[in-house]
C-alpha cells in the first residue's frame, strides 16, 4: 500500500498529493509517469510525475478531477493509502545540451511542465515559461514557476489574471523578437500543443510535446496508447511520452482520446453529487 | 473388460447459455467419470505420453492412483513435476502433446490426460488446504522477473529446494497472461489465485507494481543480494498490421481488449474500467488469443463475431477444443481472408458528430493457399480483385507480439536475437549474462503456457546447479 503523505487543494478542480513510494521516488525523472489504482477493482490511470523527494521517498502527483477515478482519488485524505502505484514509466524528458528553452504549459499540464523547468533551471539552462489557464480561479503553481524561470508570462483566456489570451501569443512575440530557443517544450491539452507546434514552425525551432493518451498497463503490453508519429505507430508508454511535436498526428490523438467519452460522462453522473458540483 | 474407444465426454455449459456468461465453459469430471476414464489407460511400459509433456509429469503413475481412487496421491505425483496443475489441465494443448503420443490413441481416442489432470487438481484444491511441508531454507536468494507461467514455475521449483525467491510483477496482480490474457470462462481467476497462494506458502514472495527495467534493473537485483535472476517477462508489444484505419476508435489489440475484460474486470457490471460493447466484431488471427478475444466479445453482447484468418481451418494454430467451442457458440470463421483496410465513420458536414472516427467495417481480400513456407505451412496468396467489406463496429488484432525492449535496454551484456527475443542455451535457459536465465515468451515469442512452464522448470534446475557449484 502506498500512503498519501500530504494533500493540497490547488484549485477547485486540481489537487496535489505526495505519495510514499520509495522505489519510484529513487528513480523518477521529469517527464516520466506512474500508473495508479485508488482501490482494489479500481481503474489503472496514468499520471505524470510532478515532482519527487528521493530522501523522503515520496512522489508528487497533481491531478485534475475529470472522471470517476480522479474523483475517487480526490476523496482520499493524507494518511490513507492507494492500492497500487507503479513506476517510474516512460522515458525522461531529454535535457542534455539545452542552454535556452521556452516551456509552455496549459492548465493542469503545468504540473508536468514544472519539474522539467526546475531541472533545466538547476542545470543552468535559461528558462522562459509561459503558463496559461482558463481563468484566475484555475491558476496553479505560479510561485513555483517564478522561482525556476528567468522569465515568466501568465496567461488567462478571460483576462481575469495576467495577460488575456492564449499561450501561443507570447511565444510568437518572443520568436518574432529574435529569441533563439534550443527547444520549446509544450505540455498541456492536445489542441494547445498542436498550436504551439504551428506557432514555432515558421521559426524552425524544435518542439517537444508530452502526450498523455488512454493507457492500461504502461509497460508496452496493451498498445492502447498508440499514436502515429512520423507516419509510424508508437506506444506513448515505452517510446514516449515525449515526442517531436512536428511528427505527432495531433488530430488522430484528439480523436482517440474521445474513445470513452460516453462511459466517462456516465460514470461522472453516477458519482457523488457533491463532487459533481465541485467539478462543474 | 473391453476398452471404451472414446474418451469420456467432458460436461460443458450449453453453448447457447454460455455465450452470454463468463462462467467456466467446461465443468470437469466427477469422481466416477474420472475413475472410469483412468481405467482406459493401458499403463503401457514405454510411457510415450511422458515424453510428450514439456514438464515430464509421471502420467501413467498419477493415472494409476486415480484408478484406485487415491486422488490426493495422484495430486502429489503431478505436483512433483508441475507447479500449476489446475491451470495446465485447462489450457494445455494436450492433443499435440501427451495425448498425441498415447498408445491407446493408435487405435482409439487417447486417454483424456488433460481432463484427468484437471480433475485431480480441482479435487485437491477443494479438499485440501495448505501444503504438506515447508522446505528448509538453504540461505540463497533468487529473483524472478514476471509472475506468468514460466516465472511461477521457476519460483515454485526453486522454493521447494529451499531458495528464498522473490517474484517481481509489473502489474498489480500475480499471474501474468493467466490473469490478463486467458478469460475467466476458460481459466477462472480464483484458480490462478489458489495456485499463486500455494506458492506463497512455500515461501515465494510476490512484489507487484515493480517493472524491471524501470523501477529496478537486473544489475540492481544482484546488488540487492540475489545470486541469480530468471527473466520470464512475457511476450511484450502487440503487433498491428500496418493497414489504413488501425487508429480508429474501436480497433483494439487483443492484449488491450482482454486486459480490460480479464484483469480490469470490465466484463462486470459497474466496473471502473470501460470496454466497448460492440454489436458486430471482427477478430484478426487464428491463435488461442484470437479465440479468447472472439468469445469474450460474444459474451459482452455482440450479435455477430467474425474470426478473420488468412489460411484454412487445417492450419489454424488455436487449441482444437477452443475452435470447437467457438464454433458451437456461433463464432463465424471467415477463413482464407486477410484485412486490407479498416473503415471509419466520417461526417464531412459535422466535425463534432460523436460517431466520427469510430469503426464501421473492415475490408478483406480473399486468399488461396500457395506453396508451403519454411515451416511447412502453406502460404496464403491474395486473390486480386476479391475485396469486400464486412460491416463491424469493432476490430481486434490478435496477430502476435514482439518482445518488450525494457529489460534488454537496461541490462548490459544481455544478448537478444534479430527479433528481440532473449538468446538462451536451450538445455539450461542460460543467457549471455552470468547468473541470468530466461524462458517463456520473452525467449520464444508468443507460445503456450506449458512450454513457458517447461522453460521455467529447466531454468530452475540450472539455477540450482549454478548456485550450488559457486
Amino acid at each position: 500500500m502506498y500512503e498519501i503523505k500530504t494533500k493540497r487543494v490547488l484549485n477547485p478542480t486540481v489537487t496535489m498529493m505526495d505519495i510514499y513510494a520509495p522505489l519510484v521516488a529513487k528513480k523518477a525523472e521529469p517527464g516520466q509517469f506512474v500508473i495508479l489504482r485508488v482501490d482494489e477493482d479500481g481503474e489503472r490511470i496514468p499520471l505524470t510525475v510532478a515532482g519527487y523527494d528521493r530522501e523522503a521517498g515520496t512522489v508528487k502527483i497533481i491531478f485534475q478531477i475529470v472522471g470517476a477515478t480522479t474523483m475517487k482519488l480526490n476523496q482520499k485524505e493524507a494518511g490513507e493509502c492507494l492500492a497500487d502505484f507503479c513506476g517510474p514509466l516512460g522515458r525522461a524528458t531529454e535535457t542534455d545540451g539545452l542552454k535556452k528553452v521556452c516551456i509552455v504549459g496549459g492548465g493542469v499540464g503545468c504540473a508536468i511542465a514544472l519539474p522539467v523547468a526546475q531541472k533545466l533551471h538547476s542545470l543552468g539552462c535559461e528558462v522562459h515559461s509561459v503558463i496559461g489557464f482558463r481563468n484566475k480561479d484555475l491558476l496553479i503553481l505560479e510561485d513555483e514557476f517564478a522561482a525556476c524561470s528567468d522569465k515568466l508570462t501568465v496567461m488567462t483566456d478571460d483576462g481575469s489574471y495576467g495577460r488575456k489570451g492564449v499561450v501561443t501569443e507570447p511565444l510568437k512575440e518572443a520568436l518574432e523578437a529574435g529569441e533563439k530557443y534550443d527547444m520549446v517544450i509544450a505540455i498541456g491539452p492536445i489542441v494547445m500543443m498542436k498550436f504551439v507546434v504551428a506557432t514555432a514552425k515558421p521559426f524552425g525551432v524544435p518542439v517537444t510535446v508530452s502526450m498523455n493518451p488512454i493507457m492500461i498497463d504502461g509497460t508496452g503490453m496493451c498498445g492502447g496508447c498508440r499514436l502515429t508519429v512520423g507516419g509510424k505507430t508508437k506506444f506513448a508508454c515505452v517510446d514516449g511520452p515525449d515526442f517531436d511535436g512536428y511528427e505527432v498526428d495531433f488530430d488522430e490523438a484528439m480523436e482517440r482520446s474521445r474513445m470513452y467519452c460516453d462511459f466517462e460522462a456516465h460514470a461522472r453522473e453516477e458519482a457523488c453529487n457533491l463532487f459533481k458540483k465541485e467539478v462543474q | 473388460m473391453a476398452i471404451d474407444p472414446k474418451k469420456h465426454a467432458m460436461p460443458v455449459q450449453d453453448a447457447k447459455v454460455r455465450a452470454h456468461n463468463f462462467n467456466e465453459v467446461a465443468l470437469g469430471y466427477d469422481e466416477k467419470t474420472a475413475v472410469a476414464e483412468a481405467q482406459r489407460c493401458l499403463n503401457c511400459k514405454n510411457r510415450p505420453c511422458v515424453s510428450g509433456c514439456p514438464v515430464n509429469i509421471s502420467i501413467p503413475e498419477f493415472i494409476s492412483k486415480v484408478k484406485t481412487g487415491e486422488f490426493e496421491e495422484a495430486y502429489k505425483i503431478i505436483s512433483a513435476s508441475s507447479s500449476l496443475p489446475a491451470v495446465c489441465g485447462r489450457v494445455c494443448p494436450q492433443e499435440t502433446q501427451c495425448e498425441s503420443k498415447c498408445t491407446l490413441g493408435i487405435k482409439f481416442e487417447p486417454v483424456g490426460i488433460g481432463r484427468l489432470e484437471r480433475f485431480v487438481a480441482d479435487y485437491h484444491n477443494k479438499n485440501f488446504k495448505g501444503i504438506t511441508s515447508v522446505p528448509v531454507s538453504n540461505g540463497h536468494k533468487v529473483a524472478v522477473i514476471g509472475s506468468g507461467p514460466s516465472g511461477l514455475t521457476c519460483a515454485g521449483d526453486l522454493a521447494k529446494k529451499g531458495y528464498k525467491v522473490s517474484v517481481f510483477e509489473a502489474l498489480h496482480t500475480a499471474g501474468g497472461v493467466l490473469v490478463y490474457g486467458i478469460p475467466e470462462f476458460r481459466l477462472p481467476k480464483a484458480i490462478v489465485k489458489e495456485e499463486v497462494d500455494a506458492l506463497k506458502q512455500y515461501g515465494v514472495e510476490v512484489d507487484t507494481n515493480v517493472v524491471i527495467g524501470k523501477t529496478l534493473t537486473v544489475d540492481e537485483l544482484f546488488e540487492m543480494g540475489y545470486e541469480a535472476v530468471f527473466i520470464g517477462s512475457g511476450a511484450g508489444l502487440p503487433r498491428f498490421m500496418g493497414i489504413p484505419g488501425e487508429s480508429l476508435k474501436g480497433v483494439y489489440s487483443a492484449n488491450e481488449f482482454l486486459t480490460r475484460s480479464n484483469l480490469m474486470k470490465a466484463y462486470k457490471e459497474g466496473s471502473d474500467t470501460p470496454i466497448m460493447h460492440a454489436k458486430h466484431v471482427a477478430v484478426v488471427g487464428g491463435g488461442n488469443v484470437a479465440m479468447d478475444a472472439a468469445r469474450t466479445a460474444l459474451r459482452l453482447g455482440a450479435e455477430s463475431v467474425h474470426i478473420i484468418y488468412r489460411r484454412s481451418m487445417e492450419e489454424i494454430p488455436a487449441r482444437r477444443e477452443e475452435v470447437e467451442h467457438a464454433e458451437e457458440e456461433g463464432i463465424v470463421f471467415d477463413i482464407l481472408r486477410n484485412p486490407v483496410e479498416i473503415l471509419g465513420y466520417h461526417n464531412p458536414d459535422d466535425r463534432r458528430d460523436p460517431k466520427n472516427g469510430f469503426v464501421t467495417g473492415v475490408k478483406v481480400i480473399k486468399c488461396e493457399l500457395g506453396e508451403p513456407d519454411e515451416q511447412g505451412r502453406r502460404r496464403p496468396v491474395e486473390i486480386p480483385g476479391s475485396e469486400y467489406v464486412i460491416d463491424v463496429d469493432c476490430v481486434i488484432m490478435a496477430i502476435g507480439t514482439s518482445p518488450n525492449p525494457l529489460i534488454k535496454n537496461t541490462t548490459a551484456g544481455l544478448e537478444v536475437n534479430r527479433r528481440g527475443g532473449i538468446i538462451v542455451e536451450e538445455a539450461t535457459g542460460k543467457t549471455s549474462k552470468e547468473g541470468v536465465y530466461a524462458g517463456g515468451d520473452a525467449v520464444t515469442g508468443a507460445a503456450t503456457v506449458i512450454l513457458a512452464m517447461g522453460a521455467g522448470k529447466t531454468a530452475a534446475k540450472a539455477i540450482d546447479e549454478y548456485i550450488q557449484s559457486k
